[in-house]
């Protein structure tokens, strides 16, 4: 992967990387970069706006998340993974974009989920199908692997907190790849880990617990999927963040399948529901 | 190839569509010391003759590990080729780091191409003098590439290049059918038997040549001196049943894949000179 020039228009703001077609083609294209030997894999995702360092200051605006997704559930089953999220974008404690679609798919054998700064999200999917795309124009059979889906995004999270300016997401890779199933996840610091069933944000705390007493490595797509829509009740039930509209995204080996969006049963007439001022101190 | 008014630099095309540059950068390879690649099934192996500028120093490297799954054997102007070596060594590290897995040869051969072919591009720069031949194995099996000073690169199932070398592309070009399921050893013999046919004069010995093998379950390892011993005794046993050397004339042995029983006897002529039998117009199209 040969690093591309880039346009770092004031319009697009600092840190912001656009598209080539923004420069004209330079004549003398020329692949060395400043450093002998700099890499060249790797390098544009790494790459942080020049014209901000020079100023001396660390950058403030990426250090708080705007748009924000919630949690990420991923479980392997027999055939392959399921991933699980809702669809929305918070704006702040506001139900902002109803129709966000978390769950991305990266290639045949690989896809990507994302809770925290959706705009974030949004670039790190622009980067991995720009790989896919390099992937695709090589044609040489060689795509990219789950395993290294996964890895490149650590070394992306983690180069970009170093810099002190975060990709504020917590990310979800799952893949089916040479008949096994993959699942990682990548926090915002660049830790990260595989495992049998994860989940990012509140489903840390509200779905793992039933993952671990429910989940087997050879549990049918059936039996995965019923898993998955209790521990997305609880997420909708428990998490203040969260709306009744969700997708399930599969790899197996025949590819990824990202479901139309859902929504689950649930039941709110309890009856301390009824009337909820009923044990309330009194309002001012 | 004559001197001509074409011939100054880089940036002039002569009538006929040539740059005498870039194919006078590829006369640089052939003044380097043989140097085969070959593969099978499973193994790539590299041979390459090494040579000692005098019989005080010690002889010149040629084969050099790039990663755990692929290695070089250079052959020209050492000095570009070490460079060379460096970034393809930089390019499989960082790959390794960021992804996690092995390069793949194909990917790196092609920006080892692109590198060399903006040396063919610019008036202010010349062209690699190397040729590389790259050995490895990645998901797609093992591989043999050759890298050009023109910016090109070819996949090969057997490749010679260097002083002489058409003697042994003669050789491989009777065998390579044998060796897609050749065992490891035999591919090893092959490859030193190829050197043999572009030896000038003296005998392989486990100083002066030097083979690294690949595949799948066996990282890139280098075999010289002690290593290499086994072999080198193995080949000159059975040196009588190879009394098959070159045929001077290049042209005449490429068609002659088969019917290599036929020529034997008279072509013990030695192989002077066809090494850069350049007959052949060296810009591949």
């Amino acid at each position: 992967m040969q690093p591309r020039p880039q346009s770092h228009s004031a319009a697009l703001g600092p840190g912001c990387t656009g598209p080539s077609l923004a420069n004209p083609t330079p004549l003398a294209f020329d692949h060395q970069r400043q450093v002998a030997q700099a890499p060249s894999c790797g390098a544009e995702a790494f790459a942080v706006d020049p014209a901000a360092l020079a100023n001396g200051q660390p950058r403030k605006h990426t250090t708080y998340p705007y748009v924000t997704g919630t949690s990420v559930l991923g479980i392997t089953y027999k055939d392959g993974v399921l991933l699980a999220s809702d669809t929305l974008g918070a704006y702040g404690s506001t139900k902002r974009y109803k129709s966000f679609d978390r769950l991305r798919k990266v290639n045949e054998s690989c896809i990507v989920g994302a809770g925290g700064e959706l705009s974030d999200f949004q670039y790190i999917m622009r980067l991995l199908e720009e790989l896919s795309d390099d992937d695709f124009c090589m044609d040489d059979g060689h795509t990219l692997k789950p395993a290294e889906v996964h890895s490149y995004l650590c070394r992306v999270l983690y180069n970009r907190r170093n810099k002190m300016d975060p990709l504020w997401n917590s990310l979800v890779v799952g893949g089916f790849h040479a008949g096994k199933p993959f699942l990682g996840t990548v926090g915002m610091q660049g830790t990260n880990y595989t495992d049998a069933h994860v989940a990012t944000g509140f489903g840390n705390h509200l779905a793992r617990p039933l993952m671990r007493e429910h989940h087997r490595p050879d549990m049918s797509e059936e039996e995965a999927t019923a898993l998955l829509h209790q521990c997305l009740k609880v997420c909708y039930y428990r998490d203040k963040n969260s709306i009744n509209k969700f997708t399930i995204a599969k790899v197996s080996a025949e590819g990824v399948t990202i479901s139309e969006p859902f929504a689950l049963e649930t039941e709110w007439r309890y009856k301390l529901f009824e009337n909820p001022a009923a044990n309330a101190a009194g309002a001012w | 190839m004559f001197r001509n008014q074409y011939d100054q630099d880089n940036t002039t095309w002569s009538p006929q569509g040539r740059i005498f540059q870039i194919e006078y950068a590829m006369e640089a390879v052939k003044q380097g010391s043989a140097a085969v690649g070959l593969k099978s099934h499973e193994y790539a192996v590299l041979a390459t003759l090494k040579r000692a500028p005098s019989e005080l120093s010690s002889y010149q490297r040629k084969v050099f590990k790039i990663d755990d799954h692929m290695g070089i054997a250079i052959s020209g102007l050492t000095a570009d080729g070490r460079i060379l070596c460096r970034y393809m060594r930089n390019e499989c590290l960082n790959h390794r780091y960021v992804y996690e897995s092995p390069m793949p040869l194909g990917r790196l051969v092609r920006q080892v191409a692109d590198k060399a072919q903006m040396g063919t591009h610019y008036s202010h720069k010349r062209p690699y003098g190397v040729g590389l031949i790259v050995a490895g194995v990645d998901e797609s099996g093992p591989h043999v590439f050759y890298n050009c000073p023109s910016g090109n690169y070819y996949d090969y199932k057997a490749f010679a290049m260097g002083a002489r070398s058409q003697a042994a592309k003669t050789y491989m070009e009777r065998q390579f059918e044998t060796f897609a399921d050749a065992s490891l050893d035999d591919l090893v013999k092959h490859a030193l038997q190829a050197l043999q046919a572009s030896l000038a004069d003296g005998e392989l010995t486990d100083k002066n040549c030097s083979v690294a093998v690949v595949g799948k379950g066996m990282p890139f390892t280098l075999l010289e001196d002690e290593s290499l011993a086994p072999y080198i005794a193995a080949v000159k046993e059975e040196e009588p049943a190879v009394a098959e050397a070159a045929p001077a004339q290049g042209e005449a042995a490429m068609e002659a894949e088969g019917g290599a029983a036929a020529g034997e006897g008279e072509q013990q002529q030695g192989d002077g000179g066809d090494g850069d039998a350049g007959g052949q117009a060296p810009m591949e199209q």
